[in-house]
């Protein structure tokens, strides 16, 4: 259960339309059940009342938003970020894709959100209502009299279960408390892959990547894919595709994706939440930050705005690239 | 009816097996349903449907539609069609096996598509009755009775034992190989499961969902509508929806040049993308509220206009679960229809 | 399966001519590699050109049906496709695949008419397959006019043909315009619209336009002023297209088709259309 409340949220951001701050609020937007929320422009305290919503599903990050509808706005646009999406954030501030004066940034506290897939798999389908009750989810479904108990923490999504920090890198106004960088397992996951034979590792991947659907939800969820016009999308580069041919497109799509974000994700998770065939994308990702951190000392994307990323920093300390070439050698 | 029970299962896939191919759902490594080629050991999953839907029989997501050899200003067009081999998908849902006549509707339409045709003719859709609907269905909105699916073979699965009957020639000759394992019986027990599952039907929260406002004519009224804007606003413009779609078929031709020939091959397209509309010399739809407006319009309005009212949507909630932002047929039906809060 | 036919795949043609119109439209003769014409075709019918490795395009055949010796398509340079047609030599071959979209109705509605063509530059090709139709079987039709223009003499596609026999039929006024003054050109000068404009038709005929979105956009205007009804105007929408027939959904607009369902529309059938073509 989400520490702050609906009814805080939907006060602040009432107040802030109320009193001109901003002219809009970037919020989530209750869907048909209590899972499928849309993010959402409310501009008046009528929307807000009726539509706004903030519980354990509110996984979303809105930074990415901020590009366009900051190029369209006139006014300030209120956003709610939750400590992850900070990073996200910073990160956009650092490559100058947003307008920071026109945004208004309230940081508030998230104790994990809920991955309704997981929940499925717990309780099957037929679920009709989910209510938050402390450390649980009591969950409604069609075929049970009554509703089943749920821990919450069975159910949080991946990038929840291994958060990397619950402080806020960056805002306006803190609506709760902040908290600290987390010591989290996160590379536990890719080092069992790193552990693996060339052979198991090529078969673990393909048999992830050979899913893709070329649906490209990863690319454009992604709060560091922001290119005006995506290599994948321009028929005049040779690797335009719109369907996986064979199997190594499939690769090369993510291969090379993961390599362009590569020192610039922030390792919010969105991808591997928004994959209609969960795929853990993310694991990708963060091979390449575990690989930037051991190679370069350790560097958190978005952190601190402005920050430079080792791979476009160089230092006479650089590890030579022939011994990262070495290292890959024993490695493999 | 026949009736074939629990423990003859891997003896009736076997059988099936050896004269056609034979496709079943099964549970993936993530625990998630698809369709795969039966292989001994293989084990009919129990999930409602399938992640991907089924179009992917008749329209795969890509395939080659011929090869041509250059030789300085010579061209030659190599034909590479096959005739397919026969097939049976077994255990398609309703929704899916409507899905198959929605598409119908377009590749055999004149001029027939070869080789959308030359798949469908060779298989038999087995389809099975829906006993535990999930929260995100609404194919009874569409006239579907997932109760009683259509199909060559309609079938009711029971823990013990599943129940057939066959519905057109080719689903006879299929009950016929199985005769060595079926066994003829009364309708009790579909009759049961089919009350039993009325009366979930009647609680699902999607129930009511009317399609009324929609349909032929209509264009007019929706195309204009200021509500556009709002339903798209955080459309992310990818393709997942059109993707996971059971009816959507646009499609693309594209090439690839091997360096000794060129491949001419479609493959799935997206009215979501960017793209989709781009000539040399401009886009029709530029934003993405004009295109997330396409999608729907074709669904509601322009597919029912040329095809006697039928919708192009069967309510199988696939783009429920799967839409990144939780944006769907059923929000835009329910906004533009004006029954937001039902 | 592979004896049924699939209008996917496209049959071998031959460009046997290269004919520079103006400096950036060359209009290509195409036959089959044994010397005949593709196939038949009705007057606004298109077909899809390609170069297996450079891409697939929907390009109007600009020939007359009436010639049985082969077929014609005036190209404009202006993309991938038409680029490498361009550079193309005679004897190169490509593939052909149509015709494909309604055609006009030359032998139904424009029966017995008074026809007035318009058009500006480049888009005299849909309608020279027409025009050149309507003289062959000139006793079907009433008195034909036609107005074309581009933006210089040297823009004029199919100049020879229309003054060397265009002009000297019986009963066809021609009336040529470019948009500004040039040296050799005693002719009209102004843009097409205003053009119609001012030699103010009667409203007895059936008028045809094709040409840019802009100017079709103010010709429809302009006649709409003289008093013509929208039953009495045709013209062509041009969308992407990829299948040519109905399938591939990318000129769907409203529940009309474009490749299918025209290229050639009644303005009255445009106007029930959404605004996105």
């Amino acid at each position: 259960m989400q520490k702050i409340t609906r009814e805080t949220l939907i006060e602040k951001a009432s107040g802030l339309i109320s009193n001109g701050t901003v002219t809009s609020v970037l919020g989530w937007k209750r869907g048909e059940f209590d899972y499928d929320i849309t993010p959402a422009i409310f501009e008046t305290v009528e929307e807000i009342t009726k539509d706004f919503v903030w519980n354990d599903f509110c996984g979303a990050n809105f930074s990415k938003y901020l590009i366009s509808k900051t190029s369209k706005s006139e006014g300030k646009i209120l956003v709610f970020l939750k400590p992850c999406d900070t990073y996200s954030f910073n990160q956009l501030l650092t490559e100058h894709r947003f307008d920071r004066e026109k945004v208004y940034a309230v940081g508030i506290p998230c104790e994990g959100m809920a991955d309704i897939t997981k929940i499925k798999a717990t309780v099957n389908d037929g679920i009709v209502k989910i209510d938050a009750d402390g450390e649980n989810l009591l969950v409604t479904t069609l075929y049970d009299d009554d509703a089943k108990v749920i821990k919450t923490s069975d159910v949080l999504a991946e990038r929840c279960v291994n958060c990397k920090s619950k402080k806020h890198v960056a805002f306006d106004e803190l609506l709760g408390e902040t908290g600290e960088v987390i010591d989290s397992d996160r590379f536990d996951e890719v080092a069992k892959i790193e552990a693996m034979t060339p052979d198991e590792r090529f078969a673990f991947w393909q048999n992830e990547l050979s899913k893709c659907i070329r649906c490209n939800a990863c690319r454009d969820v992604c709060p560091a894919c922001t290119c005006e016009k995506c290599v994948f999308d321009n028929p005049q580069s040779p690797v335009e595709n719109k369907a996986p041919t064979n199997e190594f497109e499939e690769k090369m799509f993510h291969i090379i994706r993961a390599f362009h974000v590569a020192g610039r994700c922030t390792d919010c998770g969105e991808c591997s939440r928004v994959c209609p065939q969960n795929i853990p994308l993310h694991l990708l990702n963060r091979k390449f930050i575990k690989d930037i951190n051991e190679l370069y000392g350790d560097y958190q994307a978005g952190a601190e705005e402005g920050s430079r990323a080792p791979l476009v920093d160089y230092t006479l300390d650089d590890i030579e690239p022939s011994d990262a070439v070495n290292r890959r050698d024993t490695d493999a | 009816m026949l009736k074939i029970t629990a423990d003859k299962f891997p003896q009736m896939f076997g059988a099936i097996n050896e004269s056609m191919s034979l496709y079943l759902p099964v549970d993936r490594s993530d625990g998630k349903a698809e369709f795969k080629k039966w292989q001994e050991g293989d084990v009919w999953s129990d999930a409602l449907n399938t992640e991907r839907s089924a179009k992917d029989f008749f329209f795969p997501q890509s395939e080659n539609l011929m090869k041509f050899k250059m030789e300085g200003k010579s061209i030659e067009v190599i034909d590479i069609r096959d005739e397919n081999e026969d097939f049976v998908i077994f255990g398609a849902r309703g929704c899916d096996v409507r899905s198959f006549d929605i598409l119908d509707r377009v590749f055999l339409a004149d001029p027939v598509d070869s080789f959308y045709k030359n798949r469908r003719e060779h298989a038999t859709v087995v389809s099975v009755a829906c006993s535990r609907p999930a929260e995100t269905c609404f194919c009874s909105s569409f006239g579907i009775d997932c109760t009683n699916p259509a199909g060559d073979v309609t079938l009711w699965r029971e823990a013990d034992a599943i129940y057939m009957e066959a519905n057109t020639e080719k689903g006879d000759a299929l009950l016929e190989k199985l005769s060595a394992f079926s066994e003829e019986c009364d309708t009790k027990a579909v009759d049961a499961q089919k009350e039993k599952t009325a009366k979930i039907l009647s609680k699902l929260p999607l129930k009511d969902l009317g399609t009324d406002a929609f349909g032929s004519g209509k264009t007019k009224e929706f195309f204009d509508s200021p509500l556009w804007s709002a339903l798209s606003e955080s459309c992310l413009g990818c393709g997942t929806c059109t993707f996971v779609c059971p009816t959507c078929q646009c499609y693309d031709i594209k090439e690839f040049n091997t360096g000794s020939e060129v491949i001419r091959y479609r493959c799935w397209d997206s009215c979501m993308y960017s793209d989709f509309t781009r000539m040399a010399h401009g886009n029709n739809r530029n934003s993405q509220v004009e295109r997330f407006r396409q999608r729907f319009m074709h669904k509601l309005v322009y597919y029912p206009e040329n095809n006697d009212g039928i919708f192009s949507c069967v309510g199988c909630g696939r783009c429920l679960s799967k839409c990144p932002i939780s944006m769907n047929i059923v929000k835009v039906m329910k906004a533009l229809g004006g029954n937001e809060n039902a | 399966m592979r004896n049924v036919n699939d209008t996917l795949i496209p049959v071998v043609g031959v460009i046997t001519d290269i004919r520079i119109d103006t400096p950036d439209i060359k209009t290509f003769r195409v036959l089959t590699p044994d010397g005949k014409k593709p196939f038949d075709h009705r007057p606004g019918q298109c077909a899809m050109l390609s170069i297996p490795g450079v891409g697939e395009a929907m390009f109007s055949i600009t020939s007359s049906p009436t010639n049985t010796e082969y077929m014609e398509f005036s190209i404009k340079k202006c993309g991938c496709v038409t680029d490498w047609l361009h550079a193309a030599e005679v004897g190169q071959q490509l593939t052909v695949r149509g015709p494909y979209g309604k055609p006009f109705p030359v032998d139904d509605e424009f029966a017995g008419e008074n026809l007035l063509f318009i058009a500006g530059g480049v888009g005299l090709a849909p309608l020279r397959s027409v025009i050149n139709y309507c003289r062959h079987y000139r006793d079907r039709y009433g008195k034909i006019d036609i107005v074309y223009g581009s933006r210089s003499k040297d823009d004029l596609l199919d100049y020879e043909e229309i003054i060397e026999e265009w002009t000297k039929d019986t009963g066809v006024d021609v009336h040529l315009t470019i948009d500004n003054p040039q040296e050799g050109w005693d002719g009209h000068v102004g843009f097409v619209p205003n053009f119609v404009k001012e030699l103010g038709f009667e409203t007895n005929k059936t008028a045809i336009i094709c040409g840019p979105p802009i100017m079709i956009k103010f010709t429809l205007d302009g006649l709409v002023a003289l008093g013509f009804e929208k039953t009495q105007i045709y013209t062509t929408l041009e969308l992407k297209m990829k299948c040519g027939v109905g399938k591939c959904g990318r000129c769907n607009v409203g529940a009309k088709y474009v490749c299918k369902d025209g290229p050639v529309f009644r303005m009255d059938e445009i106007s029930e259309l959404p605004d996105e073509y």
